[in-house]
C-alpha cells in the first residue's frame, strides 16, 4: 500500500516514526476485512503514481482524488470520501481579487495545481503539501489551494494569522483507491470490503475521528 | 503533438515564461523528441543566465578576499578565511537550502531601517525568487573558490619579479595593479577555467534545491527532469541535457583559452602555462 | 526516551526540547547520518577501484582499451555530475529489467515501452513486487552507491593516472633492469610509489565525494537533507510536538555537520600528508628536515 506520509490528517509520519493518519487506518481495515495482509510504503508524491505502475506497491492510498486524467493512466475503486472542496487559504486581510490575478502556490501534480494553472494566476508548485503554507506565511505566495480539510488546521492553529478566502468545489469523484489498470480483481476486493465499511457505519466514525464532526458522511 | 517547427516555436523561449512560449508544457504522450531538444535547450539560458553573472561579479568580490585573506590585519585575514571555509567546506546543495530557508523568514514587509531622519522599508521580497535567491548563493560560494585560487597564485608570484618591481620604484597601488595583480591572474588562470567549468555545472542543482520554480520557469536538467518523469524514458532527456551541457563546457574551455593567451602574450612560447582540465572540484 | 515525556503539551522549554529532539522521527534523523557515512565508506573504496580500471585503461597499449578510458574520464568531465546521478540509477534499473525480462518471459512479445510506460513481466522486476520494503531501500541504495563509484571513479582515474605518471621513469627502469616483467616492475616499484603523489588528489577527491553525499536526497534515499527537510517544516496539532517552520535551524545543523566533516577530513589528510612526506625528495620533505635542522 503506497502513500505519501506528508498529509495530515489522512497520513503522516508521527514523532515515533510510525506512518499514522485516517488512511493508514482505513487501509489497515480494509485488509483486515479483505483477509489481505497489507504493508505500508512510503513514497514522495510526485513519483507516487509512476512507482504505482512499475509495480514498488499495489494501492495509494494518500488523499488522492479520482479525476479523470488520473483514471487514464490508473484505475479509481469507489470514494470512501466525499470529495472535499477546495479552499484558497491566504494571510488574514487578503484582498480576494488574488484569487484570480496574483500568486497562488499548491502542490505539484495535484488537482489544485492544475486548477490554477486554468485561471489567470500564477501558479508557484512545490513538492510537498507544507512548503505550500510557508510560502503563504512568507509572502512568495499570496494564497494557497488546497484541500479544505488539510487547510482548516493551519487555520485553527493559526491564531487568526491566516483564513479562508474561498471554498471552490474540487473536480474529481472524491479520495479513492488508485489501482493498476490490470488488477481488475483487487479493485473489486477493496470495493467489497468499503462497501461493507459504509454499510455498517463504521467508515463514517473514522471519518468523523479524523476529521472532525463537520465532515460529510455517507448516508 | 507539435511538428518540430511548432516545437521550436512555442518552446525555445518558454523557460523565461509562459508569456514567452506555451502555456502549458507538453505531457503525457505528446511529447516528442523535438519538444525535449528545444526545450531542454531553452532551459539553458537559465543556466548561462547564472553560470555568467556568479562568476563575473563573483570575480571581483574574490579579489577582494583573496586580498583579505593575505592581508597583515587580522580580524582581516579571520574574517576572510572564515568565509572561504564556510562556502568551501558546505556542500552548494545543502547552502541552497540553508539560504533560502533563511531569506524566507525576513519579514514579508522588507526589513525597515531607520536611517535617523527617514525610515525606509527595503523590500526583501524579491530575494526568494531563483533568479535573485540563487544567484546570491552561487555568487557566495564562487567568490569563496574563486578567492582561495586567488590567494594561492598570489603566494606564488616569482620572487623576483617582486623585486624588480621595488628596484624600479613601483609601490602600493601601482605595484599591484601592473606587477602583482596581472602576474597572479596569469597564474591563476587554468585553476580559474576549471571554477568556472564546475561552476556551470552546479547551476543545474538550482532547481532542484529549495528554490520553487514560477510558472515552470526552470533550467536545462529540470525539464530534462521533467520529460524523464513523464515518458519514464531517461535515455532521450537525460543525454540530451549532457550533450548541451558538454557543447556548453567546451566553449567555455575555448573562451578562457583566448584570455589565457592574452594573459601570456608576454611570455616566450616554452614558458606560458596551458590550461589543463584539471577537475577538482564539486560542489 | 525520558520518563517526563508522556505529555508534551505541558512541559517547560529545556524539557519540552529534550523530548522533542529523541523522539523516534529524530532518531531517524541521526540514523540518517550513518547512512551517509555508510554511503562514503563504500563509496570511496569502489570509486577508488574504479579509477584504477580507468587509469589502467588510459595507459594501456591497447588502442581501444585507451579509447573507452578517456571516453569515460572525459564523459565526466563534460557533464554535470548530477545528470549522471539521475540518469544512472533509472539507467541500470530499466537495463537489469529489460534483461531478466529477456531471459524469464520469453513468450513476451509486446514491446517494452507502450507510449509513456516501462511494461517488462512481473517476474522480471527487480526487485520482486512482492519483496519486503527493505530490499527495494537496499536496492535503491546500491544504484545510488554505483552511480557515485562511476563519477568519482573517473576523477579517481586523472588523479591516479597523474601519480603514476609521476613516478620517475627511472625507478620503473632500474626494475625491468633487474629482470623484472612490466607487470612485476609495475606491481613492485611504480603502485607503491604511486601512492605519495596521489594523495594531494585522493584527499580532494575524499572532500569532493563528502559534499556530493546531498545529492542522495535527489535519488529517493532518506539521507540527511530528506529528515531536516520533513522533521522542520510546521507541524500542526495532529503531532505530539508542534512548532512552526523550523527549517533555517535544522539546515544550519546540517551545514555545521558538513562543515564539521570536512574540517575534520582536512586535520586528518594534513597529517597523513606529514607522515609521508619523512624524507622524501619533495618540497615538503624539504620543508620537514629544514624545520628541524
Amino acid at each position: 500500500m503506497g502513500t505519501e506520509g506528508a498529509y495530515p490528517p489522512y497520513n503522516y509520519i508521527n514523532e515515533s516514526n510510525e506512518l499514522v493518519g485516517f488512511e493508514i487506518d482505513l487501509g489497515n481495515e480494509l485488509c483486515r476485512r479483505a483477509n489481505l495482509t497489507c504493508e505500508w510504503v512510503q513514497n514522495d508524491w510526485d513519483l507516487i503514481i509512476p512507482n504505482l505502475v512499475g509495480g514498488n506497491y499495489d494501492t495509494i492510498m494518500a488523499g488522492m482524488n479520482a479525476t479523470e486524467a488520473r483514471a487514464e493512466v490508473i484505475s479509481f475503486s469507489q470514494n470512501y470520501k466525499v470529495p472535499d472542496p477546495s479552499a484558497y487559504m491566504a494571510l488574514a486581510g487578503t484582498d480576494a481579487g488574488v484569487m484570480e490575478s496574483g500568486v497562488i502556490a499548491a502542490q505539484s501534480n495535484t488537482i489544485q495545481a492544475g486548477m490554477v494553472a486554468e485561471t489567470g494566476a500564477t501558479l508557484i508548485e512545490f513538492p510537498t503539501a507544507d512548503e505550500t503554507i510557508a510560502a503563504v506565511r512568507n509572502g512568495t505566495a499570496d494564497a494557497v489551494l488546497a484541500d479544505r480539510d488539510f487547510l482548516v488546521t493551519y487555520v485553527n492553529e493559526s491564531n487568526g494569522e491566516l483564513e479562508f478566502l474561498a471554498v471552490v468545489p474540487s473536480p474529481g469523484q472524491g479520495v479513492s483507491i488508485g489501482l493498476r489498470q490490470s488488477d481488475e480483481e483487487l479493485r473489486a476486493t477493496f470495493n467489497a470490503a468499503i462497501d461493507s465499511m459504509k454499510a455498517d457505519g463504521s467508515l463514517n466514525a473514522m471519518l468523523i475521528q479524523w476529521f472532525g464532526e463537520d465532515v460529510p458522511v455517507f448516508e | 503533438m507539435n511538428t518540430c517547427a511548432e516545437s521550436f516555436e512555442t518552446l525555445i523561449l518558454r523557460s523565461m515564461g509562459r508569456e514567452y512560449g506555451a502555456r502549458l508544457l507538453p505531457s503525457g504522450l505528446d511529447i516528442t523528441v523535438c519538444d525535449q531538444v528545444f526545450l531542454i535547450a531553452s532551459g539553458l539560458i537559465w543556466n548561462v543566465y547564472f553560470a555568467a553573472l556568479a562568476l563575473v561579479i563573483g570575480f571581483f568580490f574574490a579579489n577582494v578576499l583573496a586580498l583579505a585573506k593575505g592581508s597583515r590585519i587580522v580580524w582581516l585575514r579571520r574574517a576572510a578565511s572564515g568565509f572561504i571555509f564556510v562556502f568551501r567546506g558546505s556542500p552548494l546543495f545543502v547552502q541552497f537550502f540553508f539560504v533560502y530557508e533563511a531569506l524566507v523568514l525576513l519579514p514579508r514587509a522588507g526589513i525597515a531601517l531607520n536611517l535617523g531622519f527617514a525610515e525606509i522599508t527595503v523590500a526583501t521580497q524579491w530575494l526568494t525568487r531563483a533568479w535573485a535567491g540563487a544567484l546570491l548563493v552561487l555568487f557566495l560560494n564562487t567568490s569563496a573558490y574563486s578567492a582561495e585560487i586567488f590567494h594561492g597564485a598570489l603566494k606564488s608570484i616569482p620572487k623576483g619579479d617582486l623585486e624588480a618591481a621595488d628596484a624600479y620604484g613601483l609601490t602600493g597601488w601601482h605595484k599591484f595593479r601592473r606587477i602583482v595583480w596581472p602576474t597572479m591572474l596569469r597564474l591563476a588562470w587554468p585553476s580559474y577555467t576549471n571554477e568556472a567549468i564546475f561552476l556551470l555545472h552546479a547551476t543545474t542543482l538550482v532547481f532542484f534545491s529549495a528554490f520553487p520554480a514560477w510558472q515552470q520557469m526552470g533550467d536545462a536538467l529540470y525539464y530534462a527532469r521533467y520529460f524523464a518523469d513523464q515518458t519514464f524514458n531517461p535515455f532521450i532527456a537525460y543525454p540530451l541535457v549532457g550533450i548541451y551541457f558538454v557543447a556548453l563546457t567546451l566553449g567555455v574551455i575555448g573562451l578562457f583559452g583566448l584570455i589565457n593567451r592574452r594573459l601570456n602574450r608576454h611570455l616566450p612560447r616554452a614558458a606560458r602555462a596551458r590550461t589543463r582540465f584539471r577537475p577538482q572540484y564539486i560542489r | 526516551m525520558f520518563s517526563f515525556c508522556t505529555d508534551p503539551a505541558t512541559l517547560p522549554d529545556w524539557q519540552w526540547m529534550a523530548c522533542y529532539l529523541t523522539t523516534a522521527s529524530h532518531f531517524a534523523l541521526y540514523r540518517s547520518v550513518l547512512v551517509v557515512l555508510l554511503l562514503l565508506a563504500m563509496a570511496a573504496p569502489l570509486a577508488l577501484g574504479m579509477g584504477f580500471l580507468g587509469a589502467l585503461a588510459v595507459r594501456s597499449a591497447n588502442p581501444v582499451l585507451r579509447l573507452v578510458g578517456k571516453v569515460y574520464v572525459s564523459m565526466v568531465r563534460g557533464v554535470p555530475d548530477i545528470i549522471f546521478f539521475l540518469f544512472v540509477p533509472l539507467a541500470i534499473d530499466q537495463g537489469v529489467e529489460y534483461l531478466r525480462h529477456r531471459v524469464l518471459c520469453p513468450e513476451w512479445d509486446q514491446p517494452v515501452r507502450q507510449g509513456n510506460d516501462f511494461i517488462v513481466c512481473a517476474e522480471a522486476k527487480m526487485p520482486l513486487a512482492s519483496d519486503p520494503a527493505w530490499m527495494h531501500d537496499v536496492w535503491g541504495f546500491s544504484l545510488a552507491l554505483i552511480a557515485f563509484a562511476l563519477v568519482f571513479g573517473a576523477f579517481a582515474a586523472n588523479t591516479l593516472h597523474g601519480a603514476m605518471n609521476a613516478v620517475p621513469r627511472a625507478q620503473v627502469e632500474t626494475g625491468e633492469a633487474f629482470g623484472m616483467t612490466p607487470a612485476q616492475a609495475f606491481r613492485r616499484i611504480l603502485l607503491p610509489q604511486m601512492w605519495v603523489y596521489a594523495l594531494p588528489g585522493l584527499s580532494n577527491l575524499w572532500m569532493i565525494l563528502t559534499k556530493a553525499t546531498p545529492l542522495l536526497f535527489l535519488l529517493g534515499i532518506q539521507d540527511v537533507v530528506f529528515w531536516a527537510r520533513e522533521l522542520g517544516g510546521q507541524k500542526t496539532g495532529h503531532y505530539d510536538y508542534t512548532h512552526p517552520d523550523w527549517r533555517v535551524w535544522y539546515f544550519l545543523g546540517v551545514l555545521a555537520f558538513y562543515l564539521l566533516m570536512t574540517w575534520g577530513s582536512q586535520k586528518f589528510f594534513d597529517r597523513l600528508m606529514q607522515r609521508l612526506s619523512h624524507g622524501q625528495a619533495t618540497a615538503a620533505g624539504e620543508a620537514m628536515r629544514k624545520a628541524t635542522a
